[in-house]
C-alpha cells in the first residue's frame, strides 16, 4: 500500500519538541565566535527631515564598537522601486539619509560587544528631526497635497488599468445595484520568530550569511544586489525559520547591514529585532480600500460587478504595491459574471511598507466580491447561498479562461458550496437564527458564507513555474533530497521524503532533506504562494522516477539482463528480473561504485486554482456588539491530498489567520502616523480562546498539471475564512437593519452599526 | 551577583547581572535554547518554562529571582530517548509547524495538566491563553493537550 | 526589551525592605511578582536604580481569616488567591477576579499587592478591591496604616502609599454567601478590560472608566433607594469621563459600563 495519502507523522518533530529548532538567534557556529551585535536606532516620527545625528554619547557607552549612519554607507546603491513602471523617484537608502518616512525606519545602527549593551547605547544616539506633514490615509495620499517624495510629484506608485476606461453603462439593465466602499485593513504577519541575521566574511573573501527566509536563493540575489557583490562570493544558509507568511522573502535593510558591518569590522556580526521592531519594521499585509459595485436581477442573478482598489504601499514601494495585480486577476472569483471590470492604484503613505501576507492580493479579491455578493443578496432579498449557487461558474475539467487573464485549471465550485452547506447544517442554522430573531434574543446567530477560487504556483518574470530537486541514494540504503523549496513549518522533510519513499522504497526516516543553502542548492523558488508541493514536490517525485531509470542501466549490468526485463519493486527497494525472484539487486548496491543521483527540473504548465467554500457561524451579543466565532466549516479543495495531517494543519493555520482578520486584528496609526499596535498587548493577535475547533470537509478535484494532481493549500484557508466570518457578523444583525460592518468587526464597530441602523429605522 | 538554582535536575551556580532575564540565562549562560523570545510584553509565552513546578514566562523573571528555585525546560522533559507524554501527543496530533512557539507551548501544557489533569476543550483553550501560535490555528494543539491528558490519566 | 541596568537586593524581612527603601530613596522600587514592574522596565518606561525583592519574605505571603476579615499577604500570588478555598468561600468575587488576571503563567508570578500598588485602572485587582470594600495595609517609617480601597487609588497608576512605604497586606470583609457579579469585557481572554464592572454588597466598581477604578455612586444610590437592578445600572456611567483608545470611544465605554453593571448585578451568588 502506498504511503502517499496517509497521515505520516512528521520526521522533523522530535528535535523541535526536545532541544527545540535551531533558529538564527540560536545558532552556535565556530564561524560566529566573537560576533558583535547590531541594534538599530529607528525614527520615532512618521515624516521628518533629519537635521542632525549626534552619536558622541553612544560611542562612549560601554561595549560600543561603532555607530553607523547613512553617511557611512553612502557608497551602497540606493534601493529603487522593484517595478520599472513605478515612480522611479521613490527610492530608499538602507539607513535613512535626509528624510524619514515612517515610524520605525532605521536611521542608525549601534554595534556592541553584547546585545544588552546595544539597547543602552541606542538610547543615547541623539537624532534631530524637523517634522514634515504626515500622510496616513490613502485618501490623503491620493490628494497629493503632501508628498512623501517631492521629486516624484505624486504619492501614486503605479496604476493597474485605467479608470477612464471603466464602462459607465456597466450596470445598465440591472434591477438592483449596490455600491459600497469597504476596507481590507492593514494587518501584521507577525510570525513568532522576528527578523534576525548573522554574517561573517571568511579569509577567502566570501560572505556567509544566516538569515531566516522563505527562499535562500532569492535572499542571496537581493543581498548580492544591495551590496554590489559577486554571486560566487556569497553563501546564504537558512537555519530553522519560525514562520514567514510571505514576509520573509527577499531581504531587509537590517540583514544587509549585518553583512556590511561584518565586513567593515572584520568580525562576525549578529542582529535580532524585538517584537516592537518587528511590528514596525516587517512589511504589513493587506491595506486596501475597495469600492465594490454589484448589480443584477431580483431573482439573484448577478449581471455586473466593478472593483476599484486603492492599495496602501506604505512609505516605500515594495511587494505590497504590486499585489493589486493579483487582486485584479481574481476579480470575478469563482463566478460567471457577464460584465465585470476592475482597476487599482497604489500609493505611498507615512506608514510601514506593505508586502505579501498569506494570500497576498487574493484574499482581498475574495473579500471584496464575497462582501458584494452579500450586499447584493440583502438588497435583492435572496438567500446568500442561493445567490452564490446561481452565479457560480459551472463545473469544468478543461481549463477555463477568465476575462481577467486567469486560466483556471479545474473546478467544481457549486459542489464545494453544496458540500459545505450540508456539513454545516445550513437549513438548521437558518431555522435557529429565525427562532432567535423571533424571540428578539440578545445573542443573535449569524451565518456567513464565502466561495472562493485562488491562484497558486504561478511562474514569475524568470519563466513558467518550475522547481528543481536532486535525489541521491547512498550505499547504506539511505537517501538525500536537495530541494529548491524552503520549508518553515510546512513539513517538507516529511512530505518530500514520502514522495521519494513511494518511488524508491526507502523508508521515510532514512531520507534526509536539505534546503536553503545556496552553495548546495544554487537555484530555487522558495516556499510561498502555495507553490511548494505542486512544483517542489512534483520535482522530487520526478527526480525519484528518473533515478530509478538511471539505476536501471546499472542494474541491468549487475544482473546481466536487459533493462527491458527488469522490474523495480519499491516494496523491496530492488530491481529484479521479471519471473526470476532470485535475480535481485538492491537499489543501494547500485550506488556503491559510483554515486547514484539525479537532478531534475519540474516545469508546470501554469498556475493552479484551488477553490472552496466556507461557512462561519457567529454569535453576536447585540448589547455589547461582541462577536464570538462558534463554528468554521470549510471546503478547501486543492486537489489530491498527499498527507492529510499536513494539509489539515495548513488549512487550520490559514483559517485562524483569516478569521483573525475579520474579527480582531488591525494595525492602527494615529493621525500623526504613530503606531498604536506595535506590541502583542495592543496588536490583538488571535489566541486559542477566540477560536473554535474547525470542521474540515474533504473534497478533491485534481489538477492535470502534475501527476500528483495537487494544487496549493497553504493560503486557501485564509482566503475563504475572512469574508465568511465578516459576512456572518453582518448577517447576525442584518435583521436589525445593518448592511455592512468593516473589518475587524470589533465590538465597538458592531455596536455603532446597530445604533446607526436603529436611528435610521426610527 | 551569584545565583544558585537547579535547572533540569542539575545544580547551577553562576555570576549574573541583576537585569539578566531568566530566559537569557537559560539560553546564553546554560545553552538551553529551546525557550524562545517571541515578544516584549509578556504576551506570547514562547519563553515558558516551569519554575518550582509552575509555568512561568521566563522573559519576565529575572535570573536572580529564580535563586534557590527549580527550573525545568523543554530539554529537561524527556527521559533519555523517551519523550514526555506531552511531547508525544504534540507529535501525534501535528500540534506544531514551525516549532518556534512549541517549547513554550509544551511547558505551558505540562503546567496546565498538573493543575487540571482532565480539562475540557474550553479549559484547554483558556489554559493556553498565554501562548501564541501563528502557524497551527490552535486546533491541533488543543487535540494534543487533550490526548496528553488522556495518556497521563491512563498511565496512572 | 532589556531593562536598563540596576542593582538588586533580596529583602530578608519587611523591615529590611523598609530600611532599604528609606536609604535608597525613590530611585529604588519594590519587586514582588514583577509582572507589572518588569514589563515596564523592559520597555524602559520605568528605570529604577535598585530593585528590592520582597518575593522571598515569608511573612508577606499567605491567606488567613481574622475575625470578620480575610487577610491576604501582599506577595500572595494571583493563582493562590484564585484557588484558595477560604477566598472562594468568603470573597468569591476576589477569587474569580484573581483567576482572570492575565494568563496562567502571569498568575503564577503576579501578586495581589503588586497589582494593587501598580494601580492600573483597567486591571482586575483594583476593581475587585473597590467592589469588595477592602483595604490595604501599608507599612512605612511612620508606622502602619490602613487605607480603604476608596482612598487607595489616587491617580493614573498612582496610589496613596508613599514611595517609602510597603504594602504588606490586603484585607477583605468576609461575606460568605453574599451575591456578587463580575463582568470583564475583553476582545481576547487575556486582555485588560476595555470596561469592567464588579458588584458586591451594594457596591459597584468600574474598571477603565477613568484614571482610577471608580465607584458607580449614582447606581449604588439608586439601588440603595430600592430601584431595580436595571434602573440602577442605567446610571452606572453617570459622572464618569472615560478615556478613548482604539478599542472604545467614551460613548461606547459609557454604554458598556451600563450593560456590564446590569449584568454584574444579575450575576452570581
Amino acid at each position: 500500500m502506498s504511503i502517499l495519502g496517509t497521515r505520516v507523522l512528521r520526521v522533523e518533530d522530535p528535535r523541535f519538541l526536545t532541544t527545540g529548532g535551531v533558529y538564527t538567534e540560536d545558532l552556535q557556529d565556530d564561524r560566529l565566535a566573537g560576533a558583535c551585535y547590531l541594534t538599530f536606532v529607528r525614527s520615532p516620527v512618521a515624516h521628518g527631515r533629519i537635521t542632525g545625528i549626534d552619536a558622541t554619547e553612544a560611542k562612549a557607552s560601554p561595549g560600543v564598537v561603532a555607530v553607523y549612519t547613512a553617511a557611512d554607507i553612502a557608497d551602497l546603491k540606493v534601493v529603487k522601486p522593484m517595478m520599472p513602471s513605478w515612480n522611479a523617484a521613490m527610492t530608499q537608502t538602507l539607513l535613512a539619509s535626509d528624510t524619514v518616512r515612517y515610524v520605525g525606519e532605521p536611521v542608525a545602527v549601534v554595534v556592541t560587544e553584547h546585545p544588552y549593551q546595544g539597547e543602552d547605547a541606542a538610547e543615547l544616539v541623539a537624532v534631530d528631526y524637523d517634522p514634515l506633514p504626515v500622510v496616513v490615509t490613502m485618501d490623503d495620499a491620493l490628494a497629493d497635497t503632501s508628498l512623501l517624495f517631492p521629486e516624484a510629484g505624486t504619492n501614486v506608485i503605479g496604476r493597474f488599468g485605467d479608470p477612464a476606461e471603466l464602462d459607465p453603462n456597466l450596470f445598465d439593465g440591472c434591477e438592483v445595484v449596490v455600491s459600497r466602499t469597504i476596507v481590507n485593513q492593514r494587518v501584521a504577519p507577525a510570525p513568532m520568530e522576528s527578523r534576525c541575521a548573522a554574517a561573517v566574511w571568511g579569509e577567502d573573501g566570501r560572505l556567509t550569511a544566516w538569515i531566516p527566509n522563505q527562499g535562500a536563493q532569492g535572499t542571496k540575489g537581493a543581498l548580492v544586489g544591495r551590496l554590489g557583490l559577486k554571486p560566487e562570493d556569497v553563501r546564504v544558509i537558512t537555519p530553522d525559520v519560525g514562520g514567514g507568511f510571505g514576509a520573509k522573502f527577499g531581504i531587509d535593510a537590517e540583514s544587509v547591514l549585518t553583512a556590511w558591518v561584518a565586513r567593515q569590522l572584520g568580525r562576525p556580526a549578529r542582529w535580532s529585532e524585538t517584537r516592537y521592531e518587528n511590528l514596525l519594521g516587517m512589511t504589513h499585509g493587506r491595506a486596501q480600500q475597495q469600492t465594490v459595485t454589484i448589480g443584477g436581477l431580483r431573482d439573484g442573478t448577478v449581471l455586473a460587478y466593478r472593483l476599484e482598489v486603492v492599495q496602501d504601499g506604505g512609505a516605500y514601494p515594495k511587494i505590497g504595491a504590486l499585489l493589486p495585480l493579483l487582486t485584479l486577476l481574481m476579480t470575478s472569483g469563482p463566478y460567471d459574471i457577464p460584465r465585470a471590470e476592475s482597476v487599482a492604484v497604489s500609493v505611498v503613505t507615512n506608514t510601514t511598507p506593505t508586502g505579501a501576507y498569506r494570500g497576498a492580493g487574493r484574499p482581498e479579491a475574495t473579500a471584496a466580491i464575497e462582501r458584494a455578493m452579500d450586499l447584493f443578496a440583502a438588497e435583492a432579498g435572496v438567500d446568500p447561498a442561493e445567490v452564490r449557487r446561481k452565479n457560480l461558474l459551472a463545473p469544468f475539467t478543461e481549463p477555463h479562461q477568465t476575462k481577467f487573464g486567469a486560466l483556471y485549471d479545474t473546478g467544481d465550485y457549486a459542489a464545494g458550496l453544496d458540500r459545505v452547506l450540508e456539513a454545516a447544517g445550513y437549513a438548521d442554522l437558518r431555522r435557529e437564527q429565525a427562532e432567535r430573531r423571533a424571540r428578539g434574543d440578545v445573542v443573535q446567530l449569524g451565518i456567513g458564507l464565502s466561495s472562493y477560487v485562488e491562484i497558486t504556483g504561478g511562474g514569475d518574470e524568470s519563466g513558467p513555474p518550475s522547481e528543481n530537486a536532486t535525489v541521491e541514494v547512498h550505499p547504506d540504503g539511505s537517501a538525500t533530497i536537495l530541494t529548491g523549496t524552503s520549508p518553515h513549518g510546512q513539513g517538507h522533510e516529511t512530505a518530500w521524503a514520502m514522495l521519494a519513499s513511494d518511488k524508491l522504497g526507502i523508508p521515510v526516516d532514512k531520507i534526509t532533506l536539505k534546503w536553503g543553502d545556496t552553495d548546495l542548492i544554487p537555484e530555487g523558488g522558495g516556499t510561498g504562494g502555495s507553490r511548494s508541493l505542486q512544483q517542489g514536490g512534483a520535482a522530487v517525485q520526478q527526480a525519484s522516477e528518473e533515478l530509478i531509470e538511471e539505476a536501471r542501466g546499472r542494474a541491468a549490468a549487475e544482473l546481466e539482463a536487459s533493462a527491458a526485463d527488469l522490474v523495480f519493486d519499491p516494496a523491496q527497494s530492488a530491481f529484479m528480473v521479471a519471473g526470476d525472484p532470485a535475480a535481485v539487486v538492491p537499489l543501494a548496491r547500485l550506488a556503491e561504485t559510483e554515486r547514484l543521483f539525479v537532478r531534475t527540473v519540474f516545469s508546470a504548465p501554469g498556475a493552479t486554482f484551488p477553490f472552496g467554500s466556507h461557512v462561519a457561524v457567529v454569535e453576536v451579543d447585540t448589547e455589547t456588539g461582541k462577536a464570538t466565532l462558534l463554528r468554521m466549516i470549510t471546503v478547501d479543495d486543492a486537489g489530491y491530498v498527499l498527507n492529510p495531517l499536513l494539509a489539515e494543519g495548513q488549512r487550520h493555520g490559514g483559517i485562524a489567520q483569516g478569521a483573525a482578520q475579520a474579527l480582531l486584528e488591525e494595525v492602527c496609526y494615529d493621525a500623526d502616523g504613530n503606531p498604536l499596535t506595535a506590541n502583542f498587548a495592543s496588536y490583538p493577535i488571535v489566541t486559542a480562546t477566540e477560536l473554535p475547533s474547525f470542521e474540515l470537509v474533504d473534497m478533491v478535484t485534481p489538477t492535470s498539471y502534475n501527476t500528483l494532481g495537487v494544487k496549493g493549500i497553504g493560503e486557501a484557508g485564509t482566503i475563504g475564512a475572512t469574508p465568511a466570518v465578516q459576512n456572518a457578523v453582518v448577517d447576525a444583525v442584518a435583521h436589525l437593519g445593518v448592511r455592512h460592518i468593516d473589518m475587524p468587526t470589533s465590538p465597538q464597530r458592531v455596536w455603532q452599526a446597530l445604533r446607526a441602523a436603529r436611528s435610521e429605522n426610527a | 551577583m551569584r545565583v544558585e538554582l537547579t535547572v533540569n535536575g542539575q545544580p547551577r551556580a553562576d555570576e549574573v547581572e541583576p537585569r539578566l532575564l531568566l530566559v537569557h540565562y537559560l539560553r546564553e549562560v546554560l545553552g538551553l535554547r529551546a525557550a524562545n523570545v517571541g515578544c516584549d510584553t509578556t504576551s506570547c509565552g514562547a519563553c515558558t518554562v516551569l519554575l518550582n513546578g509552575e509555568s512561568v514566562k521566563s522573559c519576565t523573571v529575572l535570573a536572580v529571582q529564580a535563586a534557590g528555585g527549580d527550573v525545568v525546560t523543554a530539554e529537561g522533559l524527556s527521559d533519555g530517548e523517551d519523550l514526555h507524554p506531552v511531547q508525544t501527543a504534540f507529535r501525534q496530533e501535528h500540534g506544531l509547524q514551525c516549532g518556534f512557539c512549541t517549547p513554550g507551548m509544551v511547558m505551558a501544557t505540562v503546567g496546565l495538566l498538573r493543575e487540571n489533569p482532565d480539562p475540557t476543550e474550553a479549559e484547554v483553550r483558556e489554559g493556553l491563553e498565554g501562548n501564541i501560535c501563528r502557524c497551527t490555528g490552535y486546533h491541533n494543539i488543543v487535540r494534543a493537550v487533550l490526548l496528553a491528558a488522556e495518556m497521563q490519566q491512563v498511565s496512572k | 526589551m532589556i531593562p536598563a541596568p540596576f542593582d538588586y537586593v533580596a529583602a530578608e524581612s519587611a523591615d529590611h525592605a523598609l530600611d532599604l527603601l528609606a536609604s535608597l530613596g525613590d530611585e529604588a522600587k519594590l519587586l514582588a511578582g514583577g509582572h507589572s514592574l518588569l514589563p515596564m522596565m523592559k520597555l524602559r518606561l520605568a528605570t529604577p536604580t535598585t530593585l528590592i525583592d520582597i518575593g522571598g519574605v515569608a511573612s508577606l505571603a499567605g491567606i488567613r481569616a481574622e475575625d470578620g476579615e480575610l487577610v491576604i499577604g501582599a506577595t500572595t500570588r494571583h493563582q493562590a488567591v484564585a484557588t484558595s478555598d477560604l477566598v472562594r468561600a468568603e470573597a468569591p468575587l476576589l477569587a474569580h477576579a484573581a483567576g482572570l488576571v492575565g494568563d496562567p503563567q502571569i498568575r503564577h508570578r503576579g501578586t495581589i499587592g503588586g497589582s494593587l500598588a501598580h494601580a492600573d485602572p483597567a486591571a482586575d485587582m483594583p476593581m475587585a478591591l473597590l467592589a469588595l470594600g477592602g483595604s490595604v495595609t501599608v507599612q512605612g517609617p511612620a508606622g502602619t496604616r490602613q487605607i480603604a480601597a476608596d482612598d487607595f487609588f489616587v491617580g493614573y497608576f498612582e496610589t496613596a502609599a508613599g514611595p517609602d512605604e510597603l504594602v504588606t497586606e490586603v484585607r477583605i470583609p468576609r461575606a460568605a454567601g453574599q451575591p456578587w457579579g463580575y463582568e470583564k469585557f475583553v476582545r481576547r481572554a487575556n486582555d485588560w478590560a476595555i470596561v469592567g464592572a464588579a458588584t458586591a454588597g451594594g457596591r459597584i466598581a468600574l474598571a477603565n472608566m477613568g484614571p482610577v477604578p471608580l465607584r458607580a455612586h449614582a447606581a449604588e444610590q439608586a439601588l440603595a433607594g430600592g430601584a431595580s437592578a436595571d434602573d440602577a445600572a442605567a446610571l452606572a456611567a453617570d459622572g464618569t469621563e472615560p478615556g478613548e483608545d482604539m478599542h472604545a470611544d467614551s460613548e461606547y465605554r459609557r454604554h458598556l459600563a451600563r450593560v456590564l453593571t446590569r449584568r454584574a448585578l444579575a450575576g452570581r451568588g
